[in-house]
């Protein structure tokens, strides 16, 4: 047995840097994030390196808790960690199977164990992701089965850590929470990563990326009222980052159709361009001046 | 008596390494994969017991085989079996089908001769348990 390892000989032949560079390159913003992730994958490498000595240890413990508000990234950066999971051999398989509680609780007695079991044997040889946890645990009910199926989870969570890795998703405030009412769950989740908001330079430049994905582009007016759009989407309810963001675009490009449509002929530019107008259209702006009109009333 | 039935039955009993290579390749051959137990391996038994659904959309054996610890542990003196199901138009089948786990003292068969009418003699075949 060798008695030194060339860590970053290690990292290359993994191609797990492939992985890390590419997350960096196609998701905007997100720092604390990648450099968590970075820190993983480190910690992953050094690991395979002390089995490499004889050092023998215990697997890792890689279940991980991915807070945020809605649309900050959680579900695109989770498959992202199943891939790089599987390349540095932390999973077999690498695929990402994602539930809510309906996937995993019953409606009546006797339902939920085999309802969960099969769940996880699906997830077996990937990662488990499991969006809205704290929905699994509903304390106002002390019948519910939602205690049963987060029973199960932490069984397999410890005993079958080399069989799949387990990814908890939601709200910062209720999986806080959540996990102060589950300890024994909290106590088997070793890596909590905290999704901040997209700034609205941050979700322009996610728009370009969803925009030029689409072989699309936007006119020159249209990215700023996309800008001016964002900020004003920001302070209404449901706001949800990224996710609004592409529902606008979809938006904008029916109404770009229905104009393309009603202007009969149409060359390749005006095919590709979303104009100005498709994202003015939007009732977002109708809101604004509308709630100063009433300020303006109510004075 | 060591009952030879489905596939590999003349190798000796595989172990969980192996079994696990061999879902691995089912899985591989998009064939969803099942267990079966019983108490009795009588030839002409084709009905065993099913323990829980077929497994669909398994990616790794690790799945079945978590099942299987399960099974020994409730049934630790039957004859358990893995099946691999093909689903694809024209095989809609079991493709492949071995035991996996025999009880540590096997039945024997009587062979029973029995008279009939017309000087006609007739076969069974019996199950015997010690
Ligand atoms: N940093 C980013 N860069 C590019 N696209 C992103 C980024 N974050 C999110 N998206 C896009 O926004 C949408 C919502 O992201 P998602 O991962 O589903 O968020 P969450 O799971 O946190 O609700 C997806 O279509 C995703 O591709
Ligand atoms: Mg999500």
């Amino acid at each position: 047995m060798a008695d030194t390892v060339d860590l970053k000989r290690m990292l290359d032949e993994s191609h797990v840097s492939d992985v890390l560079d590419e997350l960096d390159r196609e998701l905007v913003g997100l720092k604390p994030v990648k450099t968590r992730i970075r820190e993983i994958a480190s910690l992953l490498v050094v690991e395979k390196a002390r089995e490499a000595l004889g050092v023998t240890s215990a697997p890792p413990s890689l279940h991980m808790c991915f807070t945020g508000n809605p649309g900050t990234g959680k579900t695109t950066v989770a498959m992202r960690m199943a891939e790089i999971l599987h390349r540095l051999g932390h999973v077999r398989k690498g695929h990402l199977v994602a539930v809510t509680r309906d996937d995993l609780v019953g409606q009546y007695i006797g339902h939920t164990a085999p309802k969960t079991k099969e769940v996880l044997k699906k997830a077996m040889g990937g990662v488990l992701f499991i969006d809205e946890a704290y929905y699994l645990y509903r304390p106002e009910n002390e019948r519910d089965y939602g205690q049963e199926a987060i029973e199960i989870l932490m069984q397999v969570m410890e005993n079958q850590r080399e069989d799949l890795v387990v990814i908890f998703a939601g709200y910062k405030s209720r999986m806080d929470r959540f996990f102060e009412s589950n300890p024994g769950l909290s106590s088997r989740v070793a890596h909590h990563i905290d999704f901040p908001d997209y700034s609205d330079g941050e979700l322009l430049q996610i728009a370009d990326r969803m925009v030029d994905g689409l072989g699309l582009q936007l006119a020159e007016g249209a990215r700023k009222a996309l800008a001016e759009y964002l900020s004003i989407r920001r302070k209404q309810p449901n706001f949800a980052n990224a996710r609004s963001l592409r529902n606008a675009l979809d938006r904008a490009r029916l109404r770009q159709a229905r104009r393309l449509i009603e202007a009969g002929e149409v060359d390749a530019a005006s095919l590709t361009t979303i104009e100005e107008a498709d994202i003015r259209a939007s009732r977002v702006f109708d809101a604004a001046p509308a709630a100063k009109d009433k300020e303006k009333a109510a004075c | 008596m060591r009952i030879t039935q489905g596939t590999f039955s003349f190798l000796p009993d595989l172990t969980d390494e192996q079994i696990a290579k061999q879902v691995e390749y089912a899985l591989d051959q998009g064939w969803a994969v099942s267990i079966e137990h019983t108490d009795d391996p009588h030839p002409r038994n084709t009905y065993w017991e099913m323990w829980g659904m077929p497994m669909f959309d398994l990616k790794d054996a690790a799945g079945l085989m978590t099942e299987l610890k399960e099974c020994r542990k409730v049934f630790p003196d039957r004859y358990i079996k893995v099946n691999a199901f093909d689903s694809t138009l024209g095989f809609e089948t079991m493709r492949l089908s071995f035991i996996v786990d025999r009880p540590a003292r096997e039945p024997e068969f009587n062979l029973r001769r029995t008279d009939t009418s017309g000087r006609n003699i007739r076969y069974e075949l019996e199950t015997v348990r010690s």
